[in-house]
Order: C-alpha cells, then sequence, then structure tokens
C-alpha cells in the first residue's frame, strides 16, 4: 500500500484521504495525554448514577428539572448576577444554549463548519420584528412558525449550493453568509436599515398568579412576599417568564435531538463527518443529510432568534455582529462537539460567566482569548467530550504505548 | 440465523453475468488509466482482478462503484446500465465494496457502522425520526436483524460496542466486509482484503470468502497475494497498464505467456509483499 503509484491511484487515494472539515471532532494526538493528566473522572460518577434505581433516577431528573425552572426565584447570592436582572441573564444563557444545541447538529454530528450561523439567528429575530411590527401586525402565535420556516428555507438555499464545497470552503461561504444577512438588514430600509425595529411583539402574557422570590440572609432564605414574579407576564422589567419560555424550548429540542440522534438520520450524519466518500459508498445520500443538518441547524437557530427578538423588543443589525458566530462556535467547542452536555455547558460559560463579572468586561475577550487557549492545549476535545472522543483518545494512548514498547524490544 | 441478508440466487441466473464491463476506458489527462477493458462477473463466483502496482485494478472498483465516470464504455449491473448514478444509488443497486486502506467510521461502534450499511435500504427521515413512526421501528429492528445476523456470520457480535478504531487490524478488516455485507449487495467486491495479513489469516480469509460466496453473493477480489487468489478463485483477470491480457481459470493463468512476463518480467518481489 505504501508502493508509489501512478497518477491515476494516487487522484484516487488523494480523494480518500481528505480531512474532517470539523476540527472539534477530529482527536489530536497530541492532547490525548495532557487530557487524560488534567481530567477527571467522570466515569464513576456516572457508573453511581446508572447504578441508581429506575424511580431515584426519576426523581432526581425531575428535581433538577423543578430546579432549573426556579432557578429565576431562588436568588442564590454567588450565582445571581449583582448588576444585572438574573432572569434576563438566565435567559441570554438559555438563548445560547439553545443555539448551540442548534449548531451542534451542524457542527458536532455532521462536522460541517458553519462560521455564518448567527445569520439564522438574524433571519428568525427579523422574521418576528419585521412581520410583527413593522410592516406587518401578525400575531405572536403566527410568528414563530413563520420565523423557524423562513430560517429553515434560508438554511435550505445557503446549503444546497455550499454544501458541495468542504472544509475551510464551507466555512468561508458560511462566513460570508453571516455577514450578507447582517448587512443586507443594514442597508434596506425596508427591514428597519440601522436605526432597526422597535415594538417587537412579545409573547401573550396571561396573569395568573404571583410566585414569590426568595431572600438570603446570609445562610438563611426567607420567602419575600414583596418580590414576586408574575406568572405568566412577558414584560419589560421582570424577565423569568422569558427563561422559562427558552427553557421549555430547550427541553423540546434536546428531545428531538435524542430522537434524531438514536435513528437512521444521526447515524447518516456521524458517518458523512467520519468519512464523507465511504458513507456515500456505503449508500448513505450524504449531500442530502448535510443538507438535512443544515435545515435541523437553521430550525434551531432561528427559533432561538426569535425568541431573542420578542424579549429584546427591539432588534437593530447591531445584535448580529460577526463575533456572535464566533462565539456560538466557541461554544460548541468549548463544550465539547457532539455531545449535548457538553455544548450545553460550553454555551453557559461563554454566555454566562461576561454577565456574572460585567465588572470586567473590559477584560472580556482577553480572558476569553487566554481561556481558548489553554483550552485547546489542555482539552482539545472540549470541557466534555463525547464518550466517544474521549474512549478514542484512550485507544490511541494504548496503541501509542503499545507502538513504543514493541520499539523498544 | 436469520437470512435477512441473503439473496437468493434463482437457478435461471446461474452463471449469467451479473456485472459485465464493456470496452471500459478512463482517462486522466495524459494517462489511459482503463483501455478498454472487458470482463464479466458471473452470477455467484468468485472473480479476481490481478495485476502489477498501478495496473488499475481499482481504478476498476472505482469505476464500477461511482467514483468516475468511465470516459468511454459501458458497465452493467444484471442487465442494466449504470449510466450516472451516483454512488450511493450503485450500492442501492447491489454493489458494495472494501476499501484498500481500511475507512471505517472510527468513532462510531462497530454496530453502528453495520447499521449504516444496513441503512443504505431505509427511507426513515427527521419526521419518522422524531415521531417514532412505524417505519422507523421496522427499519432500526431490521437494521440491528441485519447487523447482529453480518457481525455474527465475521465473528465479531462480541466486538459490537466497541468503537471501530479500537478494534485490532484482522477486526477492522472484518468489520469492512461486514458493513459492506450489511447493504445486502448481490455483488461484494474486496480490495485487497488481505493486505497485512499473516499466513494463518490468509488461510481463514480464504476460508471466508468462500463462506460469503455459499450465502449466495458473488465475489469479486482485487489481491496481490498470489497463493490467496489462486487459492480461492473461479476465475481471474490480468491487467496491465490498464488493459486486460489474460482472463481464465486459476491453471490457465497461472500458465499464461504473458502474465509470467508480465510478474516474473518486471516485478519479482511482488508475491510477498503488503
Amino acid at each position: 500500500m505504501t508502493e508509489p503509484k501512478p497518477p491515476a491511484n494516487a487522484a484516487a487515494s488523494s480523494g480518500a484521504t481528505k480531512a474532517s472539515p470539523s476540527a472539534g471532532t477530529k482527536p489530536v494526538a497530541s492532547g490525548g495525554t495532557s487530557s487524560r493528566r488534567f481530567g477527571w473522572d467522570r466515569g464513576a460518577l456516572a457508573r453511581r448514577v446508572t447504578a441508581l434505581p429506575t424511580p431515584v433516577k426519576w426523581l432526581l431528573i425531575a428535581l433538577f428539572v423543578v430546579f432549573l425552572y426556579a432557578l429565576p426565584l431562588l436568588e442564590i447570592p454567588i450565582i445571581s448576577t449583582p448588576d444585572t436582572d438574573f432572569g434576563a441573564v438566565l435567559f441570554t444563557v438559555a438563548s445560547y444554549v439553545l443555539v448551540a444545541l442548534g449548531l451542534n447538529i451542524v457542527l458536532g454530528y455532521a462536522g460541517l463548519l458553519d462560521l455564518g450561523y448567527v445569520g439564522f439567528y438574524a433571519v428568525g429575530a427579523y422574521t418576528v420584528a419585521v412581520l410583527g411590527s413593522f410592516q406587518a401586525h401578525l400575531s405572536w402565535w403566527m410568528l414563530i412558525p413563520l420565523a423557524v420556516l423562513f430560517s429553515t428555507i434560508s438554511g435550505l438555499l445557503l446549503g444546497a449550493p455550499t454544501l458541495r464545497v468542504r472544509g475551510d470552503y464551507l466555512a468561508i461561504v458560511t462566513l460570508g453568509f453571516g455577514e450578507i444577512i447582517r448587512l443586507t438588514a443594514l442597508n434596506t430600509e425596508w427591514l428597519g436599515a440601522a436605526k432597526g425595529i422597535t415594538q417587537v411583539p412579545r409573547p401573550p402574557s396571561v396573569e395568573w398568579f404571583e410566585i414569590p422570590h426568595l431572600q438570603w440572609d446570609g445562610f438563611t432564605a426567607f420567602i419575600d412576599l414583596g418580590d414576586t414574579t408574575k406568572f405568566l407576564f412577558f414584560g419589560v422589567a421582570d424577565q423569568a417568564p422569558y427563561y422559562w419560555l427558552a427553557l421549555t424550548v430547550i427541553f423540546l429540542v434536546l428531545g428531538a435531538d435524542r430522537m434524531l440522534r438514536r435513528s437512521r438520520v444521526g447515524r447518516s450524519w456521524e458517518a458523512t463527518r467520519e468519512d464523507e466518500d465511504a458513507a456515500e459508498l456505503m449508500g448513505v445520500p450524504t449531500f442530502r443529510f448535510k443538507l438535512l443538518a443544515f435545515a435541523c441547524g437553521a430550525f434551531i437557530g432561528g427559533l432561538s432568534g426569535a425568541l431573542f427578538a420578542s424579549r429584546q423588543g427591539f432588534i437593530n443589525p447591531e445584535s448580529f455582529q460577526l463575533l456572535l458566530s464566533i462565539l456560538f462556535v466557541a461554544a460548541v467547542v468549548v463544550g465539547g462537539a457532539g455531545n449535548i452536555y457538553g455544548v450545553t455547558l460550553g454555551a453557559i460559560v461563554v454566555g454566562y460567566l461576561p454577565e456574572r463579572f460585567r465588572g470586567f468586561e473590559e477584560w472580556r475577550l482577553l480572558v476569553f482569548g487566554v481561556a481558548l487557549i489553554l483550552l485547546a492545549n489542555f482539552r482539545p476535545q472540549g470541557l466534555l467530550p463525547p464518550r466517544r472522543a474521549k474512549r478514542a483518545i484512550a485507544a490511541d494512548e494504548q496503541l501509542e504505548a503499545l507502538e513504543e514498547g514493541t520499539a523498544r524490544v | 440465523m436469520s437470512d435477512a441478508p441473503v439473496v437468493e440466487r434463482p437457478a435461471a441466473h446461474e452463471g449469467s453475468a451479473l456485472l459485465s464491463l464493456d470496452d471500459v476506458s478512463i482517462r486522466f489527462g495524459g494517462l489511459l488509466a482503463l483501455d478498454g477493458v472487458s470482463f464479466d462477473v458471473r452470477q455467484g463466483e468468485i472473480f479476481s482482478l490481478i495485476g502489477p502496482n498501478g495496473a488499475g485494478k481499482t481504478t476498476c472498483f472505482n469505476v464500477m462503484t461511482g467514483v468516475y465516470q468511465p470516459t468511454s464504455g459501458l458497465i452493467r449491473f444484471d442487465g442494466e446500465p449504470l449510466g450516472d448514478r451516483k454512488r450511493f444509488a450503485i450500492t442501492r443497486l447491489g454493489i458494495a465494496r472494501t476499501f484498500q486502506n481500511i475507512r471505517l467510521f472510527g468513532n462510531m461502534t462497530a454496530l453502528e457502522n453495520v447499521l449504516v450499511g444496513a441503512d443504505a435500504h431505509h427511507r426513515t427521515g427527521v419526521v419518522d425520526a422524531l415521531f417514532r413512526t412505524p417505519r422507523h421501528r421496522r427499519e432500526e429492528r431490521e437494521g440491528e436483524e441485519t447487523a447482529r445476523d453480518v457481525m455474527r456470520f465475521l465473528g465479531l457480535e462480541r466486538r459490537a460496542n466497541e468503537l471501530a478504531r479500537n478494534l485490532s487490524y484482522g477486526e477492522q478488516r472484518r468489520l469492512e466486509i461486514a458493513r459492506a455485507m450489511a447493504t445486502r449487495p448481490r455483488l461484494l467486491c474486496l480490495d485487497e482484503p488481505a493486505a497485512g495479513f499473516n499466513p494463518a489469516e490468509k488461510a481463514q480469509l480464504m476460508d471466508l470468502i468462500r463462506r460469503i460466496r455459499d450465502r449466495g453473493l458473488t465475489v469479486l477480489l482485487i489481491e496481490h497475494d498470489m497463493s490467496l487468489v489462486m487459492g480461492v478463485s473461479d476465475r481471474v483477470t490480468v491487467l496491465e497498464f490498464g488493459r486486460k491480457i489474460a482472463e481464465g481459470t486459476p491453471t490457465e493463468v497461472r500458465n499464461d505467456p504473458a502474465v509470467i512476463a508480465a510478474y516474473l518480467g518486471t516485478e519479482t518481489a511482488e508475491e510477498g509483499e503488503s
């Protein structure tokens, strides 16, 4: 197999050894050893949890879900943000999580590096804004499906011509797409141009009952009847209801993600990521599945953008900078592309930390850069790499050790 | 043992051409990689394609599986021209292959690799998967059965949940065959399946190839190892510089002066290599 070949076979094998476009899914051999040194043993905890009887597991999950919904009411001193409404921060984090879950399908599962994901986010947001206040006055319940529809269509329109190119080229084309969407919005009077769109419709409110918040005095908490959240009033001051809405959407998306992952669709995405040519030759219509991944990603991105616009009440092209796309990719890669818990954690890190430490805002990008460098060095697979990548790294290490062993003999 | 992936061999088709190449040429720039190659692979036989390095064997596979379009000539599968069918469509038609340099989906488990193959005939889409429709459930069940059966056949059932990349070299080679067989092919193309094998493993492989044929598959083999080719093949075609120089039973081919010249005259070390 190593003998020199004439051009005919060389052409075949050069096509064969093409690299996977996603850095996040490629185990880096040199990082393998360090990730073991600096990693923690997740296996032990996971084993202990899976060993629990099923009802206990369900109870724990239920408690955790209740805890997540209750977060904005608990006002826990250390994690609550001192400078901004905690509900608003939680919503921001939730929308990052949603975006990361969507991008994870494109980047983590199908291995397509999309640097213009903010474009879909913008299409979702602008659909709600333009059709909800600026040019028409559709009801919010109509706007959300329309926003998702338009972003999905834009995903298909972008994907159909560009998914024929691979790797770096795809990254550049998608990068361009994100900018085109922003610049179009910026330069089109019909879309509000630079001054943006105000009076974006909020989700319809009901005012059923009020829920009191907790108040903390040192380590004791008491119920503060003076500080309540109206269920479910989507206003400006108290943003907890938006967080509840986003959290609910996240759970729905998580469910859908799981269904897709454990089906022909998920397998085809992964096979395409691992080796596109081999997948095609095993009967996977890879182009169709890449397009599908793009559409699913755009669907979730558009949904997230629509929620963002209806929370914000006001949008302009400034909200959809290129930097946001980079942050989205960072959330996925930092957390661990391909692992939904990983990307969720990544999104929390990218979305929450800057809000918590607002005092250091000028240092934000610097700290972020340093953190990324450290991460790339010590955990190249992300904070919570997919179980498989981790096992694969272990296998590589074994192999390396074996090779070294035989070399010495 | 489930016989799901076994394709019934109708007696009427016995010995008729399953795959036929008719005057196939392919040109890469100035190089004529295949020059008017014609041969028939008959239903139910083990057919080998041999030749010195660069003779055009793998190119032949690539043309048959839709990786390249022939510059001229016609390829028929079961009487039907392949035309400009996409690669995945050709696989669905019933031609499956393995790769010279192993190309598994390394970060997927062995079982998942084989399931991808089994999915070749499945139609489950996003809606089916999201709502767990009867189609999804039926295809998952069928796929799993096919995969388990094929893996049992290849002695990989205990490795089902290992990552493909964690398997040993020999297991990876067999997993490639399993994945290809899961697509329920009628023609299985093996590209140098014995590369890197020791004599004992080669003997096992020979036995395996015969057992694959006994399951009703037609086998097309590219191989460097002469003892393996001569031991297992019903018929052999020899390529040199993209041209067919001989065809016949192993004995006929071995005694063909053109073949002897091609092998002994230029590359004596051929046999022991790779």
